[in-house]
Parts: structure tokens; C-alpha cells; sequence
């Protein structure tokens, strides 16, 4: 059974072709990567995934209902939803925030129960972030505040995430730990899409990554297959090398700084 | 963040106690506006009153104990009791429509419904109607002015949002506009300083028989808002994160509208525009309490409904004529706002 299926999925805003042809499944336990260039409908494809858009053709199923056409408390149950790190309009407490994963599993009147409070708070505790209940999520910063939209995804109580740019804008420690977090999320049996600008991401945590260039899958594969200088130059636009720097471990880098640090070393005066 | 232990503890507090501590100063001031006017009443007549009402069969005894019966009971408590609801509904109805449009510098107004309630009324005056019937004009123009809005919004696709502040000012445009034609066939030694005034907002038109009319409307719409307050908080999110945490945004929306909808147009249909509340008193309840719809609405109802209480008493005490309460919701409301938008720049806490 697939979690996620896309089946010759096309969108077209006001007749301008967004995404088309785009089929892939996605198995439970799976973390996929999407990467791609700005504009090439990556976000679009997450919303056609959590039934926020129609698709103009073809279909985007979870657990083989279609999307938009599924209640949005049926879908809340199985898919939960981790947008880009923001302020928000308004300073919600951390705990506030974690609730309102629980706000469609209860009848929506009436306030939380003891059990929503307990979920949320094991929710924070998972990620050692259970002392932030009380502040306003303002007051966060940018990784504490992904967490505690990861902690509302996980007392939402879905079993597949879809994350849009989790840790842009994140720091460096922060980015690392977020995407151990969700590795560790799919070895207990979650499935995650994300999506991400950096391919050197992909390669640390993803399973699978599907390539996106203007609206359709130029590739779709495991990172040892799929991330070589060829695919990486074609996606971007740009020379990239891919250097193995471990087992099973390599980082990317475009030629062009490759070659800025090489000449910049040259000519440093020595001493 | 983690120097400042105290504060967390301290907003806590606030947010537990401040709802409590309202309704206690709103006892309070009522009780005391029930005392203050041209004829003073003192609380032991007040007593004596509440004893008299609990006792039928007996009745007021004396002469001047009947006095104080009309004066309270059919003058005073009834304006109370309009002041309070009024600005308990502008309020809740206003911090619905901010959290709605993910936007806290939005009054309720925002879909036309004052403007709609406005020009109804003024239309009614203008055909002489009876003063009941002025009020369900205004009642029913603003809420032709909210669907008017809704329908211009759904013309089209695109951001819902968007789309329905579009609407809002187009229809706020038209019915401005139909205002102003009104005004200007209005017959103006008589009809259109009529017109005017009570555009001004105020409460001198409170009688007993309206607000006992209006009263369970006020109190239905508020508990209504105050049951979807959970919905309303996922839609602050904005759309996208509303729906993805399993919210039937539109039929949500729908009906957090028309609920608010109803609310405004019944303060312009006993009161006229009193504007400035539904704006500045959510932010002042957010101060208090935190955005949480949950504790907000309450917290905003009480606070509008003292906020107005006591406006009104400045409106009919301080001086020897009675000032619009439209100007000095305006009047005190606007010093206000620099400090709201300092607090907002931080965040909108």
C-alpha cells in the first residue's frame, strides 16, 4: 500500500502549466527529497499531495483517497503538515500552538481535553523542548520554532508528513538535528516528504529523491543513483561536482566556488 | 528568553486571573453608573429597588420609590445593558474578524456591514418609517451589505482572503455611496440633522422594549463566536494550515461571518456607528490574555462592555449635553492605537 501516489498529475494556474505528467509513489517508512530550481512547482506538488489544490489532471492520492476531494478532518488524520518556519500573526504559546494538532480529533467545541494537554506535552517532550510551553512562539527561535510545528504534526497523530523547506532559514545545528529527527521519525515507521534547496540535505537523510524541473520528474531514485554532476548541473544550471568524503557519504559543490577557492588559495601572500 | 523566568509565570497569572477580575470591575461599574445622572440614586434606593422587583406582589410603597423604579428600570439599566452589550459584541465580533483575516488591524467593519447598516437606517428615516423599522433596516442593510460582499468575493477564484477584503470595500463603496445619496434627498431642516446625529453613535434611543429585544440576539451571537473560538484560531493560521489540521475552512468561515455579521448590525441598529472599539479592544484583551481565541473572546467582551459602559457615562455626565458616543469612542480610542502599534511591531501580542 502506498502512502503517497501521484498518477500522471498536472496543474495549470489561470492555463499556465504548473506541473504535468508527474507520477511517483511513495512506500511507508519512506523519506523523500524533492529538489529543484525556485518556480519548478515543488510547493505546488506538496499541495496537491495535502489536498489544498485540485489537480487540473490526474490524481494525487493518500492512502489511495484522492486528495481534494477528501474531508479535510479525514485528511488531517493522515497527513500532517510542517510549512516553512514563520512568526504567524499572532503569539500563540508554544503549547497553544501543539493543541491545535488536537483540534480536529475532538469535536471542535469545547476546550482541550486531558488527554490533547498530555499528547502535546509528550509531543514537546519528544523534542526536549517541553520547558518553551509557555512562551509565545514569537519569542522562539527558528529551529525551536520548527520543532514545535513538528510537535504539532506528531499530536495530530498523522502518519505521513509533508514538509515545505523545513530547516531554510534555519543554523547549521539546527538543520542537522531537524533532519536526524525526521530519519529517526521514518525508522519508526513515518513517512515524510519534504522539500529542500540544498542537495547536500538530500544526501545526508533522504531514501529517494525525485527531481523537478519545470513541473515534471527528471528523476526519480535512490541519492546514490540520482545525485551525480550530471543530474545536479541539469537541475540548476550550473557545474557541480559531487565529491565522496565517506562511506556512503558525499557533499556537493559548485565548480565555480570550487575553482574561486582554489585560485584564492594560490594567490593568498605567504606567511 | 530564559533570563526572564518571571514572565512566563506572570503571563499566566494574567491570563488565569484578568477575565475574573473584568467581570468584577464591570459589577462594579455598573452598579456605580446605576447611581450617577441628572436624578442620583443612591444604592440604598438601588437595594430597596432590587427587593421591590423580587417582592411583585407587594410593589413599590412610596411615591419616590416608584420614580426610582422608572428611572431605573426603564431609563438607566436598559442603557446599561445596551452600553455593555454593544461593546462586549463590537469587541468579540472584531476579534473574530482579526483572527479570521490573519490580520489585527481589522475592524469589524471590514465586509461592509456598517456602512450597509448605516445607509438602511438612513434610508428608513428618510421614508419616515417607525423607529422600530429603522432599526430593522439597519439590521437588514448590513447584512445585504456582508452577502453583497460574500457574493463579489465568490465571482472569482483565487485567495479567499483576498477576495472577500476586495468584496468588503467594494460593498462598503456602494452603500457609502447610497448613504450619501440619501443624505442628500433628505429634507435637511428636520431629516437630515436626524440622519447625522444618529450616525454619531449613541444610546439616548436605548428604550427598554429594544434592548430587551436585542439582548438574547447579543447573547446567542457571542456564545456561538465563543464555541467555534477553536476554529478560529486555525484559521489565524491562514487557510493552508487551517484546512491541513483537518478545518472545513469555508463552512467555517461562513459561519464565524455571518455570526459576527449579525453582532455588528445589531449595535447600528440601536446605537449607530461607535467605531473604534472592535479595533482597539481585542489588542487590549491580546495584551492581557494572549491570542487564544478561548480566553480572548471572553476577555474582549468584558473589557468592550466596560470600556463602553464607562464612555457612555462620560457621554451623558460630562457635560450638561449629551456627546455622541461615535466621537468619544474616537476620541479615546485613537490616542490608544500609537501604543497598540508599538506593542504590534514587536508581535501582535
Amino acid at each position: 500500500m502506498h502512502v503517497f501516489a501521484a498518477e500522471n498529475l498536472a496543474f495549470s494556474y489561470n492555463g499556465t502549466p504548473v506541473l504535468s505528467g508527474v507520477s511517483f509513489t511513495v512506500r511507508p517508512g519512506e523519506l523523500v527529497c524533492l529538489l529543484g530550481p525556485n518556480g519548478c512547482g515543488k510547493t505546488t506538488l506538496l499541495r496537491l499531495l495535502l489536498g489544498l489544490l485540485a489537480p487540473t489532471a490526474g490524481r494525487a492520492t493518500v492512502g489511495g483517497r484522492e486528495a481534494h476531494a477528501t474531508p479535510p478532518r479525514d485528511m488531517a488524520a493522515a497527513v500532517a503538515y510542517v510549512p516553512q518556519s514563520h512568526q504567524g500573526a499572532f503569539a500563540y504559546s508554544v503549547l497553544d500552538v501543539v493543541l491545535m494538532g488536537r483540534a480536529a480529533k475532538s469535536f471542535f467545541f469545547g476546550p482541550p481535553s486531558a488527554e490533547d494537554v498530555d499528547v502535546a506535552l509528550r509531543a514537546l517532550r519528544r523534542f526536549s523542548i517541553e520547558h518553551l510551553a509557555r512562551l509565545p512562539v514569537t519569542q522562539l527561535s527558528g529551529g525551536q520554532r520548527q520543532l514545535t510545528l513538528l510537535a504539532r504534526a506528531l499530536a495530530q497523530g498523522a502518519r505521513a508528513l509533508v514538509l515545505d523547506e523545513p530547516v531554510t532559514g534555519l543554523d547549521f545545528g539546527h538543520q542537522a538535528r531537524f533532519l536526524e529527527i525526521l530519519r529517526e521519525l521514518c525508522a519508526e515507521g513515518y513517512t515524510c516528504v519534504m522539500t529542500t534547496h540544498f542537495p547536500d540535505h538530500a544526501l545526508w537523510v533522504a531514501d529517494r529523491i525525485l527531481m523537478l524541473r519545470q513541473g515534471r520528474i527528471v528523476a526519480d531514485g535512490p541519492p546514490e543513483d540520482v545525485v551525480t554532476a550530471e543530474t545536479l548541473g541539469r537541475l540548476y544550471g550550473v557545474d557541480i561536482s559531487v565529491f565522496p568524503i565517506a562511506r556512503a557519504l558525499r557533499v556537493c559543490v559548485p565548480d565555480r566556488i570550487r575553482r574561486l577557492c582554489r585560485s584564492a588559495r594560490s594567490t593568498r601572500p605567504p606567511g | 528568553m530564559i533570563a526572564d523566568r518571571g514572565k512566563p509565570a506572570r503571563a499566566a497569572f494574567l491570563s488565569q486571573g484578568a477575565p475574573w477580575l473584568l467581570a468584577l470591575l464591570l459589577a462594579v461599574a455598573a452598579v456605580w453608573s446605576l447611581t450617577v445622572g441628572n436624578y442620583p440614586i443612591s444604592l440604598a434606593d438601588q437595594w430597596r429597588y432590587v427587593l421591590d422587583l423580587c417582592d411583585p406582589a407587594a410593589g413599590p410603597a412610596t411615591r419616590q420609590a416608584r420614580l426610582v423604579g422608572v428611572v431605573l428600570g426603564d431609563v438607566r439599566a436598559p442603557r446599561l445593558l445596551a452600553a455593555v452589550l454593544i461593546g462586549a459584541a463590537l469587541s468579540t465580533s472584531g476579534a473574530a474578524y482579526q483572527s479570521m483575516f490573519v490580520n489585527p488591524l481589522v475592524s469589524p467593519g471590514l465586509l461592509g456591514v456598517l456602512a450597509g447598516a448605516s445607509c438602511g437606517a438612513a434610508l428608513a428615516m428618510l421614508a419616515e418609517l417607525p423607529w422600530t423599522a429603522v432599526q430593522g433596516c439597519a439590521f437588514a442593510g448590513g447584512v445585504a451589505a456582508v452577502a453583497l460582499a460574500l457574493g463579489l468575493a465568490r465571482l472569482s477564484r483565487g485567495d479567499r482572503l483576498l477576495l472577500l477584503v476586495l468584496g468588503g470595500v467594494i460593498s462598503t463603496a456602494l452603500f457609502t455611496a447610497l448613504l450619501s445619496a440619501v443624505k442628500y434627498l433628505a429634507d435637511p431642516t428636520n431629516q437630515l440633522p436626524a440622519i447625522t446625529y444618529w450616525l454619531m453613535g449613541g444610546l439616548s434611543r436605548a428604550d427598554k422594549e429594544t434592548v430587551l429585544k436585542a439582548t438574547p440576539l447579543f447573547v446567542l451571537g457571542m456564545a456561538g463566536l465563543f464555541l467555534f473560538s477553536r476554529q478560529l484560531d486555525l484559521l489565524s493560521l491562514g487557510d493552508e494550515q487551517a484546512r491541513s489540521l483537518g478545518l472545513s475552512v469555508g463552512r467555517a468561515r461562513f459561519w464565524l461571518i455571518a455570526l459576527s455579521t449579525v453582532l455588528s448590525a445589531a449595535t447600528v441598529s440601536i446605537a449607530g456607528l461607535v467605531g473604534w472599539v472592535g479595533l482597539i479592544i481585542p489588542h487590549a484583551g491580546r495584551l492581557l490574555v494572549g491570542p487564544s481565541n478561548r480566553r480572548l473572546l471572553p476577555t474582549a467582551g468584558l473589557l468592550g462592555g466596560l470600556y463602553l459602559l464607562l464612555v457612555d457615562d462620560v457621554s451623558r455626565l460630562a457635560f450638561g449635553v449629551e456627546i455622541p458616543l461615535g466621537i468619544l469612542t474616537a476620541l479615546v480610542g485613537i490616542p490608544f492605537f500609537p501604543l497598540v502599534l508599538r506593542n504590534a511591531r514587536r508581535s501582535w501580542g
